[in-house]
């Protein structure tokens, strides 16, 4: 909302001039009050140096046809002489002159020079080149000099003349106070914070001993959506352009002026807040006004030129036989005010907010009116506001009122009645307001108090629609009295430690693990494109393909909710690779979703860890070590990789974006929570991946439930360990892990750790076999194992792979 | 015999002092003069051994100097010995030197996404308040996000133009606001919580809008709570956060779920309030939503107004990380681009 300080002036002694500290005061006075300044410009700045001058004569120029040389007078000692290309001037006219160093309202600066060998002082000015147009100087001419009408004298500041000096601040009205989309309403707000009387009169308009309903009748079919409409009429019409004055605050305010009824209705409608309308009487078949639903189908041709379908949601100005007017919205063109309109017919109403607002939205068709019918707009103002339009029309000249109004009023909001408890205000707010105080702040904002049966009340204009209980009076009180006089203070119930829960703290640590680890944090989106499940390579039944969906969504690559994070790791890959990063590492604490039946929300919402890496140096074994470093951070007590006491195991196990041969799963207690692998070449190739990349997607909500416990200390092992190497001769075929699995199975609780420390294949060995050489660390807990217990083991352990997988001790 | 004696004693001090500086004389040439002097076969035995030619009173006098003779020359060589140790481990270890410009093998090291790092510096500060975290699910009912929160029916910000919907009553959250109305319904107050988490609207990505992003919220229902508390805590949190000359300015404003309402506004930490180009020139940055919890909403969760009164926050963590960081365009955050992933370790 823009308000010209100029027209504010009017109705609140605050007079900032142009004088920017002042101006900066008032918006920051007003932001914390609660009318949030956005900003403000200084209208009539943009041009600078433009003058009146007086033609004292009008000479052909010597060497050129098209130009003239006039001797101008701008009421200095001198005349001057100016070179000009136009031909609508004449000695005597008073015309607009850019003198040197002048701008333009288009920027352009004006020097002095000569045209064709002739000096010229200055140039003389066209409505455009002052930034005006038309709708603003209706007596001027579009391609030529602006011959000046009004009454001034040579010299005198051009936008002085036509009143373009003004101080336009713009706020940002929050949608709880449509009464402040006006200029009375800021002006309230502005007496009132700055402790000023507000000057606003009851509009007075004499009317004519005619009868309104000889004019016009009104009915309302839709009751339901119109809570009032009051209607008055003005005979004996004259159209002409407004006067100056008005024009000049319609075109501060953002309004284009179009004859002196339309700009009536838009002044009073910045000024009430009350949009307007104006009928041609001679357009309204039956003399008749109906509020009523559109039937589907009818049809209507707005002002601005657009033809609508409308439908039985939408509520219309119709007369006896047709729509005349989108309600609240937009006029009909067939019954707007023409330069022979003789009578028009004013309207004045309240529509319903949401109908307004759909209607709207429905014909694309957002409008002034609109938009603050939209908020709500109270059942009171509608007759001032028509008052007004009234009066005007009278000051104006514009026509004869006719006396008397319609005015159907229907259901109508009950006044509002809060108990005002200045201790509870001051206890709820942390203050010590004193009750007078408080009293003189709600009068200023027009809320009047009543006492009853010993206690007082405060009842708020019709127009305040957001006061509703004893919050909102605190909040009248707190804002006027200045939210930054209430004191800082620590809230009540003492010092108390919050913490992250257990799975926070777990989430949190996983994530200190993962930076630990070299990976690097990432973020995606949560809604995916149904197409990465294609990428991913689901089958067509894969059951992650069922998924939340967005029904209106923006767009198809963000329309479900994922059920697996893995497509968004591997979007990420591709965005690094292809952007020449060479190293990539990077997790994402991820969270997916899937319907369910079950919860309040129909969807189960779990969370997943995602890796993703790839660059020099990193193979399967790259990301099955950091798999396995999670698990034992995580789920293991306090164990090694190469202990035998850990608890998870690795299997063979893929996933169809992973490579069948280089996949595995990490498992505890019979439960799945990692998968791991080499990225598919088909999944690479799809998400435009183009090196070789691992990713891991682990379970963390298994991987918190699985969670290990604090660290129980053990006593040191009080007798020594024995070392044993092994290496065994065996085929190239046999896993590590099955070699590994007997050896822990033949040692049991006497081995310690378990570690394959080289892989050999060689001639020697001959064709498809391999050596594989284990370091063994053995001991008893309970006494000091010699080499003999040992060798057992030992002999046992080799006796058992040879007989399990065919693997000899190497010589 | 006894000159005998002392010449063998001078004959290795000689020696050794010949040997004072020939690099070649190690600590195995040592070893060989020992022998040659104390050895078995050494000059010394051969003294020792020959005297039973003594007379008996010669006998003692001669052992007694013997002996001095072989400790005296057991010290020299001794000596001498520290000496060769500590030349020979002074050679190794110049042997050993490398070139420590070489390039070292440096541990990789990952980072926080700036966003989890600034959404946890304001968790700890919270925490450190006696807050708790409070979690709940991003697929939200329509009646926790809006209705519940006082939101009126025609609100636009129901309308589907701004808000993702999976049914009439399912919705992707717009606010963190609803973990609130869940965290109050059926407790007992009182009630210190943040809610961190992902929020969802309908915007089209550009350089300051992201259909996806994430807030912090905050709530603190007690008896007696005021609005002077709201203000004491997110002053502190401001100070906290973005240093202790931060100063904070509130502002009314309005939002559905609270009365009254502020928005708030800290002191630019850039040019401490004078003006710049972080704070477009006000001097001033707008980072917060609060007010005292509307006593609709209380009532909604079924604590009675009457009794308890609130306040409530709310901040876009995004907005924060930019300003923090002076990043200009938030797509940055979501193209996970390890240039920019690294700067933040």
């Amino acid at each position: 909302m823009d308000l010209s300080l100029n027209w504010l002036k009017e109705y609140v002694d605050i007079d900032t001039g142009r004088d920017t500290e002042k101006i900066k005061e008032y918006c920051e006075r007003l932001t914390r009050s609660g009318s949030k300044v956005e900003g403000f410009t200084m209208a009539g700045d943009e041009i600078s140096n433009i003058v009146v001058c007086r033609i004292k004569s009008v000479e052909k120029h010597p060497d050129a046809e098209r130009l003239s040389v006039c001797m101008v007078d701008i009421g200095a000692e001198e005349l001057l002489q100016i070179v000009t290309a136009a031909t609508n001037m004449k000695e005597g006219d008073l015309v607009p002159v850019a003198l040197d160093g002048s701008v333009l309202a288009d920027g352009t600066k004006i020097k002095k020079g000569k045209l064709r060998g002739v000096a010229s002082n200055g140039m003389f000015c066209s409505i455009e080149e002052l930034g005006l147009t038309l709708n603003d100087v209706p007596y001027a001419v579009e391609d030529g000099l602006l011959i000046i009408e009004e009454d001034c004298k040579p010299g005198d500041d051009i936008r002085d003349v036509y009143m373009m000096k003004d101080t336009v601040v713009e706020f940002e009205i929050t949608p709880n106070r449509p009464d402040c989309l006006s200029v009375i309403g800021l002006a309230r707000e502005s007496a009132a914070t700055y402790g000023l009387p507000l000057k606003v009169s009851e509009p007075v308009c004499k009317g004519t001993a005619d009868d309104i309903n000889d004019y016009i009748s009104v009915e309302v079919k839709a009751p339901d959506l119109c809570s009032r409409y009051t209607s008055r009429a003005v005979k004996n019409v004259k159209i002409a352009p407004s006067p100056l004055w008005l024009r000049a605050r319609l075109r501060a305010m953002g309004i284009r002026p179009i004859n002196n009824i339309v700009d009536i209705t838009n002044y009073v409608m910045l000024e009430y807040g009350q949009p307007m309308h104006a009928f041609d009487r001679r357009d309204l078949e039956g003399g008749k006004i109906i509020v009523r639903r559109a039937e589907n189908g009818e049809e209507l041709t707005t002002l601005d030129g657009v033809d609508h379908k409308l439908n039985d949601s939408m509520l219309m100005i119709c007369d006896a036989a047709k729509p005349v007017g989108v309600a609240g919205v937009m006029g009909g063109e067939n019954s707007e005010i023409k330069n022979d309109t003789t009578t028009v017919i004013f309207e004045s109403a309240v529509f319903d907010r949401a109908s307004i607002r759909l209607t709207a939205r429905a014909l694309a068709l957002r409008t002034e009116s609109s938009s603050r019918f939209e908020k709500g707009l109270d059942t009171d103002t509608p007759e001032k506001a028509i008052n007004r339009a009234c009066e005007l029309v009278e000051m104006l000249g514009a026509g004869e009122v006719v006396c008397g109004m319609i005015d159907i009023r229907g259901e109508e909001k009950a006044d509002t009645k809060v108990e005002f408890d200045p201790d509870g205000i001051n206890a709820f707010l942390g203050t010590s307001v004193s009750a007078d105080d408080m009293r003189a702040i709600l009068a200023s904002l027009d809320i009047k108090l009543v006492s009853e049966n010993g206690k007082e009340y405060a009842i708020a204009p019709k127009y305040r629609t957001d006061i509703e209980n004893k919050a909102d009076i605190a909040e009248e009180i707190a804002r006027m009295y200045g939210y930054d006089k209430i004191a800082d203070t620590a809230f009540r119930g003492g010092a108390r430690v919050g913490r992250r829960n257990a799975r926070q703290e777990f989430v949190r640590e996983l994530e200190e693990l993962c930076v630990s680890l070299g990976l690097y944090e990432v973020m995606t989106y949560s809604f995916i494109s149904p197409k990465i499940y294609d990428k991913l390579g689901f089958a067509a039944d894969d059951e992650r393909r069922n998924c939340v969906v967005i029904t209106n969504p923006l767009g198809e690559d963000t329309s479900v909710m994922r059920t697996t994070a893995a497509g968004s790791m591997l979007e990420i890959v591709a965005h690094n690779m292809s952007y020449r990063n060479d190293n990539g590492a990077f997790y994402e604490n991820a969270r997916v979703y899937a319907p369910c039946e079950d919860t309040d929300t129909k969807a189960k919402e779990a969370q997943q860890l995602l890796i993703g890496i790839y660059g020099d140096g990193k193979d399967f074994y790259t990301i099955k070590g950091i798999c396995e470093a999670i698990a034992l951070k995580t789920v293991e007590n306090y164990v090694s990789a190469s202990s035998a006491k850990r608890g998870y195991e690795i299997k063979r196990e893929s996933d169809t974006y992973l490579h069948p041969g280089r996949s595995a799963a990490l498992y505890k207690d019979g439960k799945r929570l990692m998968i791991f692998g080499e990225v598919h070449p088909d999944a690479s190739e799809a998400f435009g991946i183009d090196r070789k990349a691992y990713i891991a997607l682990i379970d963390t909500d298994a991987l918190f439930a699985m969670r290990r416990g604090e660290p129980a200390f053990k006593p040191l092992p009080k007798f020594p360990a024995v070392s044993r190497d092994l290496a065994f001769v065996c085929a190239s075929d046999v896993e590590i892990g099955a070699i590994e699995a007997v050896i822990s199975e033949v040692a049991g609780a006497k081995l310690e750790t378990v570690r394959l420390f080289d892989v050999y294949t060689g001639k020697q060995l001959g064709e498809g076999k391999k050596s594989l050489a284990f370091s063994l660390v053995l001991r008893d807990y309970n006494k000091t194992m010699t080499d003999e217990d040992a060798d057992k083991i030992t002999s046992k352990i080799i006796k058992a792979c040879g007989e399990k997988l065919g693997a000899e001790l190497r010589s | 015999m006894k000159d005998q004696l002392l010449n063998i004693k001078k004959a290795l001090l000689a020696e050794l002092e010949a040997n004072e500086n020939n690099e070649a004389f190690d600590i195995a040439a040592l070893e060989a003069l020992k022998v040659k002097y104390l050895g078995k076969k050494g000059e010394l035995t051969a003294i020792l051994r020959s005297m039973g030619k003594l007379s008996p009173e010669e006998r003692p006098i001669i052992g007694q100097l013997a002996n001095e003779v072989r400790s005296e020359i057991e010290a020299a060589i001794e000596e001498k010995k520290t000496v060769l140790g500590s030349k020979e481990k002074e050679r190794k270890l110049k042997a050993e030197h490398l070139d420590i410009t070489a390039p070292a093998t440096v541990p990789s090291f990952g980072g926080r996404h700036p966003i989890s790092i600034v959404r946890e510096q304001m968790e700890n500060i919270f925490l450190g308040m006696g807050f708790d975290i409070a979690e709940g699910p991003e697929i939200e009912r329509e009646y926790y996000n809006f209705t519940a929160l006082n939101t009126p029916d025609d609100h636009p910000a129901r309308d589907p133009q701004d808000t993702f919907y999976i049914t009439p009553d399912i919705l992707l959250r717009t606010q963190t606001s609803p973990v609130q109305i869940r965290s109050m319904t059926g407790k007992e107050p009182p009630i210190r919580i943040i809610s961190p988490g992902r929020v969802y609207r309908c915007d089209e990505v550009d350089a300051t809008h992201s259909p996806m992003f994430h807030q912090l919220e905050g709530l603190v229902v007690d008896k007696g709570i005021t609005m002077g508390d709201l203000k004491g805590t997110l002053d502190l949190f401001a100070k906290t956060m973005f240093g202790e000359k931060t100063e904070t300015r509130f502002r009314p404003h309005h939002f559905p779920f609270t009365e009254p309402s502020a928005e708030v506004d800290v002191s630019c930490f850039v040019c401490g309030g004078k003006g710049c180009r972080l704070c477009k020139g006000e001097g001033w940055i707008e980072i917060l939503g609060a007010g005292m919890v509307h006593p609709n909403v209380l009532r909604n969760c079924g604590i009675d107004p009457e009794v308890y009164s609130g306040f409530a926050f709310g901040m876009g963590i995004e907005r924060i990380v930019m300003t923090k960081f002076a990043i200009s365009d938030l797509r940055l955050l979501y193209e996970n681009d390890l240039r920019f992933l690294s700067q933040f370790n």
